[in-house]
């Protein structure tokens, strides 16, 4: 078990390959209750959901979900979310554990609407059923026909029957669900589900190989990929940005920041060498320090050792010979396309 | 589980003093908060290690380790198994993959846990 952001959680359960195979070929389990959930409610909830964040929650239909920023004034992330439209007057963001205290005083500190803010994450618990049979796994605990959620979509029902969000969202490249349940029923729901996707060969899964799942396909960490630091331009998520949606928090410096262009970029790299680019690891082009690793691991799926790195933007492309610096030794890397996996469709 | 024959450290490693060689590793209960091991870095033959100083490197799927040596001494062996199976690490780390041996410059320094005081301190760190 690890402490993170003051939650008691397991790494790994049976192993983080093993665990990650799970995810890729079949189903896995995760207990994310500690993922944090901020509600807005009111007459202009949607103006403030969109005067928070950067993606345009005009767009959001009832029952849809989008991937979002939520920014400080000067460009960098107060953190990433998911915001998800319940109704006309309630919109469902799910935060990052460790923000969700700074996320909700930051989203009242900018409520000047007819508004209410409820940081509720103690209201739920967050349970992500992931891979190629999270289906045919959840499908047996809920009357919801599930393969009617699209991707990004959610909707609320049940799970053995019990009121439930059930979203087909998910942070591991893998289609999937996140189910939102009440804190007292969460133990006997993920004995369920390892029960019902047993024939599928589920594993409950840890931290570790949720880490190796979403570096595989590319999605943000806050702490590692995206922080305060860090624009949403510089972390190549200029696609959660719409400028042209009007007035929100970190818009001017966005704006600014789009005449005059980055300077630094986040770009996928793959091992060469012998050895691991980790977290927090130089970056050298050419013999000189020039980025830093946001996330390096081993990637069973494609078995090579990959990571992201922030690099000058001129240098942050595919092809570029690189070396990072592991334990005082520079080991070679090479920058490549990203994501590093994608599933078929 | 844990051998009566090895002395054990409290940073995980243990030793089997034989004559004037010790062979060094790492413990089950190691490799188990480690998880997945995918390389091993260990020192040359004839390189001096000294007893708690790091004697190479232990990296797994999510983060890399230092071995500390239990006992000082000059690199008699290398278990060549590690650099093409680290893997095996994991699957035994009491037997085939030990990690080196050392001819022992000051034996005394064996003097460690038992394998009773061993599980007791790992039992208690949980």
């Amino acid at each position: 078990m690890v402490d993170f952001g003051g939650w008691d959680m397991p790494v790994q359960y049976s192993g983080i390959i093993e665990e990650h195979n799970a995810v890729r070929r079949a189903v896995g389990v995760f207990d994310v209750s500690h993922m944090g959930e901020i509600e807005i409610r009111g007459r202009e909830a949607a103006a403030l959901a969109d005067f928070v964040t950067t993606n345009n929650v005009a767009k959001l239909k009832m029952g849809q979900a989008h991937y979002s920023g939520l920014l400080y004034e000067h460009g960098g992330f107060v953190d990433d979310i998911l915001v998800h439209k319940v109704a006309e007057d309630h919109f469902f963001l799910c935060v990052n554990a460790s923000n969700q205290d700074k996320d909700f005083e930051h989203i009242r500190a900018h409520n000047r609407f007819d508004a209410e803010v409820e940081n509720a994450g103690a209201r739920y618990a967050q349970l992500a059923i992931q891979g190629p049979r999270a289906q045919a796994t959840l499908q047996k605990l809920t009357p919801v026909d599930l393969g009617a959620i699209r991707y990004y979509w959610f909707t609320d029902g049940e799970v053995a029957g019990i009121p439930a969000r059930i979203a087909h969202t998910g942070y591991t490249g893998e289609a999937g669900f996140e189910i939102y349940v009440p804190p007292g029923e969460a133990e006997r729901i993920w004995r369920l589900v390892l029960e019902a996707g047993a024939e599928f060969g589920i594993k409950p899964c840890g931290l570790g190989a949720r880490n190796t799942l979403r570096l595989e396909a590319k999605m943000a960490l806050y702490g590692h990929e995206i922080d305060a630091s860090i624009s949403p331009f510089e972390a190549d998520l200029g696609w959660i940005v719409k400028l042209d949606k009007g007035e929100f928090v970190g818009r001017d410096a966005l704006v600014r920041q789009k005449e005059s262009g980055v300077t630094r970029k986040l770009v996928g790299f793959e091992m060469r060498g012998r050895g691991i680019g980790r977290d927090g690891y130089e970056v050298y082009l050419g013999g000189a320090p020039a980025g830093w690793v946001t996330s390096g691991s081993p990637s069973p799926t494609l078995g090579k050792n990959i990571g992201l790195c922030y690099l000058p933007i001129e240098h942050a492309l595919a092809g570029k010979a690189i070396q990072i610096m592991i334990r005082n030794q520079p080991v070679d890397a090479v920058t490549v396309e990203t994501p590093f996996y994608k599933r078929a469709k | 589980m844990y051998p009566e024959n090895f002395r054990y450290t409290k940073e995980h490693e243990w030793v089997l003093v034989e004559g004037d060689t010790g062979t060094i590793g790492i413990t089950d209960h190691a490799q188990e908060e480690l998880g997945d091991i995918v390389y091993v870095d260990l020192p040359k033959i004839g390189a001096h290690v000294e007893q708690g100083k790091s004697l190479g490197s232990v990296e797994s799927v999510k983060a890399v380790s230092d071995i500390y040596s239990p006992v000082s001494g000059e690199v008699t062996e290398v278990n060549q198994l590690l650099a093409d199976a680290p893997e095996k690490l994991n699957q035994d780390p009491h037997g085939a993959a030990w990690l080196v041996k050392i001819r022992l410059s000051a034996p005394a320094e064996a003097n460690l846990m038992t394998a009773a005081d061993y599980q007791s301190y790992i039992g208690a760190e949980k």
